[in-house]
């Protein structure tokens, strides 16, 4: 990986191809990757472009559990507590709604976003954009805006932000009731460790380099 | 690390006469609006960079202060209510022994959030200044900045878990304060304050022949 010596003819169609690093705008020339794994930027150490390896693969699988995990908690109750004879249960979507009164309301909007809404638009933006690139099908219309969209909704969705917050209320309540854990809970767990292993693969400036790639094809 | 402080001329986007996409990295001739391989608008640099960052910081700082003085929790036990702020309820935790819970609470909601409104007012004062810290240290701190943001969201979480699943009428309750939703205001607007950075403008500086801000 050099940085390219000649600004001159750089975007012609016979030269070779670069890209720019979006952290500090090196110009690079794009080299072959190798197997598993990556070319960094030789200003700063950014990774430019991962090989994508199973990239695809993992992304979709982890889209596709977001969906049925989340789904799966709104009705099903994740937690319960038990103390002095009383018990009391809840699910994704209670959760959501507990703040239903007075100025604190509106934070049921925005943990209904953050929780659920964002998540699985999310996840299914990903498969509408990946899932016929994975499988060497034609592009569907509007790939880009989806993956886009899939970009933007990255910091905003929060499932496994969301699933520490249950430990820590587990923790916090711990000894004062018993407090069980539903099958959803075990589920939800299964999602923080999914997006965990998503993230760390995750490079978004290879999977367009992928679209583009098969958008001209 | 092997690749800091290269003296190693380097050819960016810019010095060529080219506009990178932010997004993507694609390379193109300036006067195209719309990066052609990623869609997203495109800019040499973000225009107005600094301002959204400084305008979202101060509108983060300004839903802090209502976040620390009202109270995040009201706890009914057996009849009594207690209002807990966000410092009160770690104090709690620590005086019940769960120090690792307070230890994250008090991470998650006290000191990345102030880490937050540090770190970032330094990158953007630091932009085009004499730095203490080098270009590469700079971009570490955006990138952990970026990232850890969004885990302070925790704390309004851990408020409607609590709400919703204790909801044992007399003998235990628990309602969120008013401080939730400051709190939650103060997390999203230092995210957008952060996502709002361009990191290239960091590395602007490094430029020996100085090329103008855009
Ligand atoms: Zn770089
Ligand atoms: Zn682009």
């Amino acid at each position: 990986m050099q940085p390219v010596d000649t600004a001159s003819r750089l975007l012609d169609a016979g030269a070779p191809e670069i890209i720019a690093c979006t952290v500090c705008d090196a110009l690079h020339e794009v080299k072959e990757i190798p197997e598993g794994g990556r070319l960094r930027c030789t200003r700063c150490g950014a990774t430019l472009l991962r090989s994508p390896g199973k990239a695809l693969d993992r992304i979709l699988a982890s889209s596709f559990a977001m969906v049925i995990l989340v789904l799966s908690a709104l009705f099903f109750p994740f937690l319960q507590i038990s103390a002095s004879g009383l018990s009391s249960a809840t699910t994704l979507l209670q959760t959501a709604f507990a703040f239903d009164s007075g100025f604190t309301a509106p934070l049921a909007f925005v943990l209904i976003l953050l929780i659920i809404v964002l998540p699985v638009t999310r996840a299914v933006a990903l498969a509408y954009a990946l899932l016929p690139l994975r499988l060497g099908l034609r592009l569907l219309p509007g790939t880009k805006a989806a993956f886009r969209l899939a970009g933007h909704l990255r910091p905003w969705s929060m499932a496994e932000v969301f699933m520490v917050g249950c430990v820590v209320a587990l923790v916090k309540i711990g000894g004062l009731a018993r407090v069980g854990l539903g099958p959803a809970f075990w589920e939800l767990a299964l999602i923080v460790m999914i997006v965990a292993l998503e993230a760390s693969t995750f490079c978004e400036k290879t999977i367009w380099r992928m679209i583009d790639q098969k958008s001209r094809s | 690390m092997a690749h800091d402080r290269s003296e190693e001329p380097v050819l960016t986007a810019r010095a060529a006469g080219l506009a990178g996409c932010g997004a993507c990295g694609a390379v193109s001739t300036p006067g195209v609006e719309t990066c052609p391989r990623c869609g997203n608008a495109l800019h040499g640099r973000r225009p107005g960079s600094l301002e959204r960052v400084w305008a979202w910081w101060f509108a983060g700082l300004i839903a802090y202060i209502p976040a620390n003085l009202y109270p995040m929790l009201r706890t009914q036990f057996l009849g009594r209510a207690t209002d807990s702020t966000i410092v009160g309820g770690v104090i709690d935790l620590v005086h019940h022994g769960a120090y690792l819970v307070g230890g994250i609470v008090f991470l998650a909601s006290v000191m990345i959030p102030v880490g937050k409104f540090l770190a970032v007012a330094y990158l953007a004062i630091s932009i085009g200044r004499h730095s203490h810290l080098s270009f590469h240290q700079r971009t570490v701190l955006y990138e952990v900045v970026e990232f850890i943001g969004r885990w302070s969201m925790v704390d309004v979480f851990v408020v409607a878990i609590l709400t919703a699943l204790v909801n044992l009428g007399f003998v235990m309750a628990f309602k969120p304060g008013t401080a939730a939703v400051f709190f939650a205001l103060s997390v999203a607007f230092t995210m957008i304050s952060a996502l709002s950075l361009d990191p290239r403008l960091i590395w602007d500086d490094a430029e020996p022949d100085g090329a103008p801000h855009d």
